[in-house]
């Protein structure tokens, strides 16, 4: 017997980012918010004080916060008609696991899209007539304009170190010419740069290219948030990407948000609460609540009057398909929404070596780094290039973990005196390039259910079959000589090249926890699952949250525009759903 | 669409894993209500210390021991420029690894099929780590014997050892019963894991590899350090025993 929870107002599947902003913002209206979250309790004290918390074999390489292959993963393929195989073990990317989600031991590398990433087709086609039919690209269905205000909140939240470059349309000397306006500065400086942004810095501007400090969710110095939470300064410690900040300085869910939520009345979240279902109700018009599982492995309905997606892309867009809740998109026919134009990031590194100078790379933090825009989005003209969108180049310095980040210049052997020694005379005198590009949707990388792999309830995995596209190749090819260029006027011996994009899509190296798509947002019932206020276009009662909504990726980390629509869609809730609780777009 | 069923039976099996997993796991306590104005549940002096992987459990037999150690020595050999990976003591580190739940794979998707994989698909082999470990070093020392006048690896010259080393990396040589290449990687992988890690889990003795690449370990705080400007930064390693206590 599956057994009733008392109804509340909301209730919040997960408990990472959107799912604490969406707390804070509907727990101000005076409803009663329930998150249910499947990991466990997480706090800086006791997860990862600062005793503990620079530990790389146990956090990185033993996964203590991340999700456990074990309890859910997906299968992967390159290609319609090969056999998807489960992973196993997480290599490209991380999903998070526990209260504060991926937000307790992402990086805090925070920009927003540009302007014309949210009409990514409007304005391509535009300016280089129509883009090839295979290319699903679609506009977001919400503007940067409207977006703006909900940008700059969930900065002040964080705390963002950085550079405005235009501020209301002026442009300003030192931040990014490129942004959409701002309202405002960044509510703290930029980091301090070390010696390899300084070498960046000093290349780039060389080549005319318009180099400015990266927007980073690391403390340039003491910041009481609008919430009135505290934050430390950053100290560089080295062990920030993939790992928890012990210092209180990288902001997350638990140093924004999470001490002000707990002290409301209205506010309740369950730990080890697994959410299996979306259930509707008798009509199929409407949410009910869901189902979920507890740590005694029994089932619970728990009804609610709005229920809001919050378990990051994968989970979201798969509880869609178990919960039967729209249909399965199908590559042949081009039927379904749900899984459709799942989209990632297309990566490309440069490595660089030096002779003389010493880089010390240990010292470094998740979001600390210098960045050139003049080749993201349309920052340059594409015409004749054949292929839309860009990428951000970057030198960041994030860690000289030895485990993960020991690099070696090319032709050196993997193991053995060689190897060994060339780890020694590298490991303090080197540096690296990003190349972080966009990934436009295409007809043929997508998710689904798969037909043979299930998790440890009998449950169809989620399938993703994914490669990179002729758009990814053509746009690494064209950007990532621009950052050797870069690399090579930095002053180093020598440097080397990866590019993922020559290759088939690998779902083995690190590359991003960027997964984007498969729940996509749009202006009509026939393009997207969710409309301009992420609220599904089924049930009016239900929204989703996260990157699944992007219909493309930009070339940007995306926590910022993620935030940014939560807030969004939060104000709609407050201000129009709540006094009409039905669809807040006509179909 | 219909909602997809979950199997009652399936549920009843597996709750009871959760139940296994919950207290076997690091960190994973029961399930809890927080909220409704009761404040964050933090208590100062509770922190979730490392340790698993700490306790000094033991996978190998001995001459399991001896392949495994003379395997470490050869991908991070020892020479004038610095100790290697058997001064380092990674043996050690990789016998408490594989006695414990990463040897079981315990975290790992590990259900079937096993078909042929793609190159793009991952790790793929149908063993956990202490099954890839187990059956790699008895195959390792067959094949020696059989190849070198009935010597196990350990027993053979370094140049002997890294002509079959290099057999493995190549795919030249190949196991019964588990791939030889998945077996390399993996000892590879790990060898540089007990190379590098936080001496608690106990490889790197001594922070011995840490101290070979001028790594300064656990520390916290470089906020002094920021204006290197392209000097070299020389600063001793710490390591999570950092309380005298702990190593008592
Ligand atoms: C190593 C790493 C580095 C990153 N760096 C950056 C960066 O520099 N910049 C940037 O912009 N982004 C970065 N990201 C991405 C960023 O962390 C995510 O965009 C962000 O956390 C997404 O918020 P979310 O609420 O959608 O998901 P999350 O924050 O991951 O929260 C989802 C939560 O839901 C829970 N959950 C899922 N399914 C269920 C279910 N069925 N029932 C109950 N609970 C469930 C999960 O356990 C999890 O706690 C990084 C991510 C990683 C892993
Ligand atoms: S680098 Fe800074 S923000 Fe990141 S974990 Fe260390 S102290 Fe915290």
């Amino acid at each position: 017997m599956v057994e009733r929870k008392r109804p509340v107002d909301v209730v919040l599947v997960g408990f990472g980012w959107t799912a604490a902003i969406m707390a804070q913002e509907l727990t101000e209206e005076g409803l009663e918010v329930l998150a249910l979250e499947r990991g466990g309790w997480r706090d800086t004290g006791t997860d990862f004080p600062t005793t503990h918390a620079p530990d790389e074999l146990r956090y990185y390489w033993r996964h203590a916060m991340f999700q456990e292959t074990a309890r859910e993963t997906q299968t992967f393929r390159n290609r319609r008609g090969q056999t998807a195989l489960p992973i196993r073990r997480w290599g490209s990317y991380l999903p998070g696991v526990g209260v504060g989600g991926a937000g307790v031991h992402w990086n805090g590398q925070t920009f927003r899209f540009l302007p014309s990433d949210f009409v990514a087709k409007t304005h391509n086609e535009e300016r280089y007539g129509e883009l090839p039919e295979e290319m699903t690209v679609q506009d977001y269905g919400v503007t940067y304009e409207e977006l703006e205000p909900h940008f700059d909140r969930f900065e002040k939240l964080c705390g963002i170190s950085g550079k405005a470059g235009n501020l209301q349309g002026r442009i300003v000397q030192g931040g990014n010419p490129f942004e959409g306006f701002r309202s405002d500065e960044y509510p703290n400086p930029p980091m301090e740069m070390t010696f390899s942004q300084h070498r960046f810095e000093a290349a780039a501007n060389g080549m005319d290219l318009h180099p400015f400090p990266a927007p980073s969710a690391n403390m340039s110095r003491a910041y009481t948030n609008p919430l009135g939470v505290q934050m430390a300064p950053c100290t560089y410690c080295g062990f920030c990407e993939k790992f928890g900040c012990g210092n209180f300085s990288k902001a997350s869910p638990q140093t924004t948000i999470i001490p002000v939520l707990m002290n409301k009345p209205n506010f309740h979240l369950r730990t080890h609460c697994e959410v299996m279902q979306v259930l509707k109700d008798r009509s199929g018009e409407r949410a009910r609540g869901v189902l979920y599982l507890d740590a005694h492995g029994k089932l619970w309905e728990q009804p609610a009057e709005i229920v809001i997606l919050c378990g990051y892309q994968l989970s979201n867009t798969r509880l869609m398909m178990l919960s039967g809740i729209g249909e399965i998109y199908d590559p042949q026919t081009g039927d379904g929404l749900v899984g459709k134009n799942y989209t990632y990031q297309v990566m490309s590194g440069v490595d660089i070596f030096f002779e003389e100078e010493y880089t010390n790379e240990f010292i470094g933090a998740g979001a600390l780094g210098m960045v050139v825009d003049d080749y993201n989005g349309d920052n340059f003209d594409h015409s004749g290039l054949g292929f839309i969108g860009g990428a951000y180049i970057a030198c960041w310095t994030t860690n000289q973990r030895p485990i993960e980040s020991h690099p070696v210049p090319e032709g050196t052997p993997e193991w053995g005196l060689e190897w060994k020694r060339a780890v020694q005379r590298n490991f303090l005198k080197h540096t690296s390039l990003s190349v972080h590009g966009a990934s436009m949707a295409h007809r043929d990388n997508y998710l689904d259910l798969d037909p043979t792999y299930t998790d440890q309830w009998g449950r169809p995995l989620m399938r993703m079959t994914y490669d990179f596209t002729e758009n990814d190749r053509r746009l690494s090819d064209y950007i990532t000589p621009i950052a050797e260029e870069i690399a090579r006027n930095m002053g180093g011996r020598e440097i080397g090249v990866t590019r993922r994009a020559d290759d088939a899509y690998d779902i083995w190296p690190y590359q991003t926890t960027h997964n984007t798509g498969g729940t996509i947002m749009g202006e009509t019932p026939d393009d997207s699952v969710v409309n301009r206020y992420l609220q599904s276009w089924d049930l009016p009662n239900l929204f989703i949250m996260g990157a699944g909504v992007f219909p493309q990726n930009a070339g940007y980390n995306p926590t910022d525009t993620v935030a940014a629509l939560t807030y969004w869609s939060a104000q709609a809730i407050r201000e129009q759903y709540l006094r009409d609780p039905g669809p807040l777009v006509q179909a | 669409m219909r909602p997809v069923q979950i199997s009652r039976r399936r549920l009843l099996g597996s709750s009871l894993l959760t139940a296994a997993a919950a207290v076997t796991f690091p960190g994973l306590g029961w399930g809890r209500q927080y909220g409704q104005g009761g404040g964050v549940p933090w208590s100062p002096g509770v922190a979730d210390e490392p340790y698993y992987g700490t306790e000094p459990l033991e996978f190998f037999s001995a001459a399991e021991r001896r392949a495994a150690d003379a395997i470490t020595a050869r991908l991070i050999p020892s020479d004038e420029s610095g100790p290697g990976a058997r001064e380092a003591d990674v043996v050690t580190f990789l016998d408490r690894q594989l006695a414990g739940f990463y040897g079981r794979a315990q975290r790992w998707y590990m259900s079937g099929p096993f078909p042929e994989p793609l190159e793009t698909q991952g790790y793929q082999a149908p063993q956990t780590p202490a099954q890839l470990w187990r059956a790699g070093l008895a195959a390792l020392d067959d094949h020696c014997r059989e190849t070198h006048d009935g010597r196990e690896f350990a027993e053979l010259s370094e140049d002997e050892q890294d002509a079959v080393l290099t057999g493995l990396d190549e795919e030249e040589i190949e196991f019964d019963g588990v791939s030889a290449k998945q077996f390399f990687d993996f000892a590879r992988e790990m060898t540089i894991e007990g190379f590098f890690c936080d001496p608690v889990y106990g490889g790197n003795r001594d922070m011995l590899g840490w101290r070979y690449v001028g790594f300064p370990g656990a520390r916290y705080d470089y906020r002094d350090f920021l204006a290197h400007n392209g000097a070299r930064v020389d600063i001793p390693p710490v390591s999570l025993f950092g309380r005298p206590e702990w190593t008592r």
